[in-house]
């Protein structure tokens, strides 16, 4: 038997709203500018941090959204990417380790009016704070997840991170690191994110065009962002950095188009699986055309595991974006269809009463 | 109207117990309504296994439900049963111990089996080989009756008429106690509204008990217990968790906050999460989240929109959110942590009380993190500790903890309810206008500036223009809430958020001392659950000329400002816990007074007997006056 959860047709919880919608919008002809989400604090990251670049990606571009300042809320858990919020000037919350999805969950799903991002690390979203970001994303609270993944724990001072690859060498792994990392993407679709895209921090107009993408996403977002560490995991993303490195490996997830380089391209075998191959050896009928709506996620899966610790091949880009009912709507529309109206002190007393009551004179 | 004698009782303590499938805690449920809607006082005890259905006929998986009404005040659900209800050997014989002399015994002798007898080590029958003769003892073939009575329904199973005894015996007991069935008639009619044929076969078997004990002859006499006199008013019948629910709505309600619950299931506080669950046409919210952190990350998350955050949890889970509860005390916000203890340490007793949490309430955080902590004391009390929590909580912005537990939980009491509109005016401001100027001249937002007298800071909620800010759990400058690593700064606002909590003793009432003659030089002073049993034991006492005096604490964190005073007025304290001695611990290294504790950890409530000899044992210490012998 299935329940009518009783989603609105229209609304901000309807099919298809916009991830922003019911959050309030500037007037009309006003806007605002990367200075006003700059906050007063000094930026404290290293040099030549990977963060920077973030940060100022986002600051340049959440004006672009239109909303009012005051309603748009960055909440972090504990790592280097977790000191985000304190330099942008919205409503913000550096909170504890691994538990910013569980936290920003709550405060989705009491304020509809708010656009809520959450800032994590490889570290705090994958290691401490696992079992909050599954179920954050197989609920599909309305948040934007922004993982930066610098491969390595940078506030403690280099200690291997679930995703470093097997045998590196780290101060806590001195004869290289024996556990499988984990593959963000991956794993985020194993937990029916509705939203899952890579980028990377040097790229300033993808990671832009990504978060505009997550931002009108409604639902959970998971961002991976791919994020240098010049002191504990200096360079460890160059390749894809390198011009001419990054035209060769980097394979492009567009919407409707071929998955592939300039050179190589996506193929399926016979068995279902996706491999990179040189473009005069594809057999055109077997060219992967990626869609990036598809209901079924093993397709973006299939991309997911495209790559290889070497970076050889790394598709980037929205690997799958659909649309599904979210938490915070649909807890909100049961409040909404099972209120009749604005609750009284004698609506309160009689839940106080209950069905049986006896009372006794004076 | 019944032919038989009916003879007026003052009280009457009866325990039903039987396997965990027999239905124990929902006769005992139905009988107590049936009792409160007479006006009897009363006050109950549900006792059952952590496993749902422990092996059959075996001892661990023996069910009870204990329930004591009087004409008068009840205090306790008893220390030892007028009747027992056995539904099968097993029954019997884990409660037997418990029985005085004299007490009836009502058991299901179909289950009397060779088999079901030696599953829990009876060589022989205790019906047959004189062992219950001290006992009055009424055997009843229960079973195969109650299935006779449902002879016509021939569309159910042997198993299913079978599974009806327990509305048999209900009913023989209603009868036995002269109380009205109509409740419970209408109780089944909702239960089983989509299953006509077990609804009619309910109704048959409760109406064959009925009747079976007006004419049977092993039941000469019916017994009445007249309603107690009660102060004016409405009355319902609440267990804690429920008084708990409905004291954090209507708070939330007076304070003019949303109400949002993060909870993950936990014995003995499942409840609560159910019960809210059920109230979303009063703008509840709840959340089952993945995890105890997660229910308390939520709930906190949910306080920084401006809602009222509840988390509801055990012991186990007090441990796992208690990094977030040390991020609310730095965030200080309003956070509400409501702890249903029941015995420990790791998964202990589920399904037992204990109030061995108090000392994790305090001090269970790193750092110096201190919260407020308060504890109901009866299942009604809940209620107005909830709504005490919660003005706490938004008043000085903090989290409280409230300690309630597995007894208070399950165990049920007539209520008088109270009036909404009369409820404390908790009505909370959030911040809407910058509070400072900065060093341009220009109005800006300090998130740390201090209410002058609650040492509270501004609630500024997101969506508020202008006051943007963040906070976090790292170290933040005094007014200004920046990062701040400063030694001096660091010792002054762990004195200033230990300062707020302490400065709560200034909106509390003094701790009241009950001592009718004024003479006394024992106080018993108490916390949480121990309220009933300090109280029937303190009673006791005083019958047989005692001088003792009584005092209960609600508020465990801060102490009442009088309490020093208080215990420096008595030659003898005595602090009577459910845990080795939290309480008098606490008091000992605050006051320096030389508390006794008086302690027990049985998963049981204390009985008012044993407390009573306590009590005794050291009056007659500091006094000259000889004792009376009484019968407890």
């Amino acid at each position: 038997m299935t329940t009518d959860l009783g989603m609105p047709s229209s609304g901000p919880g309807a099919p298809g709203a916009h991830g922003t919608a019911g959050v309030p919008s500037l007037p009309d002809g006003t806007a605002l500018t990367k200075k006003d989400f700059t906050s007063d604090q000094e930026v404290r990251w290293c040099p030549g941090c990977g963060d920077y670049a973030i940060l100022a990606a986002v600051q340049g571009f959440l004006p672009e959204l239109g909303l009012k300042r005051e309603n748009i809320v960055f909440v972090s858990g504990i790592g280097c990417s977790s000191r985000f919020p304190y330099y942008l000037d919205t409503y913000g919350m550096h909170s504890i380790h691994g538990r910013a999805p569980a936290i920003a969950t709550g405060l989705a799903a009491t304020r509809e009016d708010l656009s809520v991002w959450v800032v994590t690390g490889d570290g705090d979203a994958l290691s401490i704070g696992g079992n909050h970001l599954i179920h954050a994303l197989r609920r599909n609270v309305n948040l934007k997840i922004l993982l930066f993944n610098n491969e390595i724990y940078g506030l403690t001072k280099g200690q291997y991170s679930p995703t470093s690859h097997v045998g590196q060498v780290t101060k806590s792994t001195p004869l290289g690191s024996l556990d499988t990392p984990f593959n963000p993407v991956s794993l985020a679709l194993g937990a029916e994110a509705s939203f899952v895209a890579r980028t990377m921090d040097s790229d300033r107009q993808h990671l832009t065009s990504v978060l505009r993408a997550a931002a009108e996403h409604r639902g959970s977002a998971l961002v991976e962002i791919y994020q240098n560490c010049p002191i504990f995991n200096d360079g460890v993303f160059d390749v894809l950095k390198d011009r001419t490195e990054a035209a060769a490996r980097i394979l492009h997830l567009t919407d409707g188009e071929e998955v592939g380089t300039a050179e190589t391209v996506v193929v399926r075998d016979d068995r279902g699986s996706l491999a990179v191959v040189p473009r005069a050896d594809a057999d055109p009928a077997r060219i992967v055309r990626h869609d990036v709506s598809a209901h079924d996620p093993s397709a973006a899966f299939a991309l997911s595991r495209l790559d290889s610790p070497d970076l050889g091949h790394v598709p980037m880009g929205v690997f799958r974006n659909v649309r599904r009912p979210t938490y915070d709507d649909s807890l909100r529309e049961q409040i909404a269809s099972a209120r009749t109206g604005e609750v009284t002190d004698a609506d309160i007393d009689a839940l106080l009463a209950g069905r049986d009551t006896w009372t006794v004179g004076a | 109207m019944s032919a038989k004698l009916v003879q007026k009782l003052d009280r009457v303590v009866i325990r039903f117990a039987g396997d965990s499938g027999d239905g124990m805690q929902l006769t005992g449920d139905r009988f107590t309504s049936q009792t409160a809607l007479l006006g009897n006082d009363l006050s109950t005890l549900p006792n059952f296994p952590a496993e749902i259905r422990a092996p059959q006929g075996t001892l661990p998986g023996v069910s009870s439900f204990q329930l004591h009404f009087a004409d008068h005040n009840v205090l306790t659900p008893g220390d030892a049963p007028d009747v027992l209800v056995a539904m099968n050997p097993a029954a019997l014989r884990a409660n037997l111990r418990d029985l005085p002399r004299g007490a009836a015994i009502i058991v299901n002798t179909d289950e009397f089996t060779k088999r079901n007898l030696s599953k829990v080590g009876y060589l022989e029958s205790p019906l047959e080989d004189g062992s219950l003769d001290s006992y009055d003892v009424h055997p009843v073939a229960l079973t195969s009756i109650a299935v006779e009575a449902l002879a016509s329904f021939t569309d159910l199973t042997r198993k299913e008429k079978e599974r009806a005894k327990n509305m048999f015996a209900l009913g023989l007991l209603s009868w036995l106690y002269t109380r009205p069935m109509d409740g419970t008639e209408a109780f089944l009619k909702s239960k089983f509204a989509d299953k006509p044929e077990i609804l009619e076969a309910n109704l048959a078997a409760l109406r064959a008990g009925f009747n079976y004990g007006e004419t049977t002859e092993d039941f000469a006499v019916a017994y009445e217990v007249a309603p107690a006199t009660m102060p004016a008013g409405t009355y319902r019948n609440v267990t804690g968790n429920v008084a708990l629910s409905l004291g954090l709505v209507a708070a939330a309600h007076r304070a003019h906050l949303p109400l949002f619950l993060g909870s993950y299931p936990i014995t003995p506080a499942s409840d609560i999460l159910h019960t809210l669950a059920g109230l979303k046409r009063y703008g509840v919210a709840t959340m089952q989240a993945e995890d105890e952190i997660a229910g308390v990350g939520a709930a906190l998350g949910a306080s920084f929109g401006g809602a009222l955050g509840v988390t509801t949890t055990s012991g186990p889970g007090l441990a796992l959110k208690a990094e977030t509860i040390g991020l609310a005390v730095s965030l200080e916000l309003p956070l509400i942590v409501c702890d249903i203890q029941r015995g420990g340490p790791s998964t202990g007793l589920p399904t037992k009380t204990e109030q061995a949490d108090l000392l994790q309430a305090l001090f269970g955080r790193n750092g110096e993190s201190p919260v407020a902590v308060v504890a109901p004391a009866t299942p009604a009390d809940c209620f107005d500790v909830a709504v005490e929590a919660v003005r706490i909580a938004t008043t000085y912005r903090t989290p409280v903890i409230v300690l309630s537990d597995g007894y208070l939980a399950n165990g049920s009491e007539p209520w008088r309810l109270p009036r909404t509109a009369e409820l404390p005016d908790i009505a909370v401001e959030f911040a809407t206008e910058p509070n400072a100027v900065d060093d341009k001249g220009q109005p800006t937002f300090h998130p740390y500036l201090r209410d002058p007298e609650t040492l509270a800071r501004p609630w500024a909620i997101p969506g508020t223009p202008g006051l943007e800010h963040r906070v976090g759990g790292i170290e933040k400058a005094d007014v200004t809430g920046n990062i701040s690593y400063d030694p001096d700064n660091h010792d002054h606002m762990t004195r200033l958020r230990q300062a707020k909590i302490d400065g709560i003793a200034d909106s509390i009432d003094p701790l009241v001392v009950d001592d009718p003659t004024g003479h006394a030089d024992v106080l018993v002073l108490g916390w949480g659950s121990t309220f009933g049993p300090i109280a029937a034991g303190v009673r006791l006492a005083r019958a047989t000329g005692a001088r003792v005096a009584q005092a209960h604490l609600r508020h465990l964190n801060p102490f009442p400002a009088n309490t020093g005073d208080v215990l420096r007025s008595y030659q003898r304290v005595i602090v009577p816990e459910m845990n080795l001695g939290q309480l008098a611990m606490l008091l000992r290294a605050k006051y320096l007074v030389d508390i006794e504790s008086h302690t027990s950890v049985r998963g049981l409530p204390f009985q008012a007997g044993e407390l009573a000899d306590v009590i005794a044992t050291a009056v007659a210490s500091v006094s000259d006056v000889p004792l009376k012998e009484t019968a407890k």
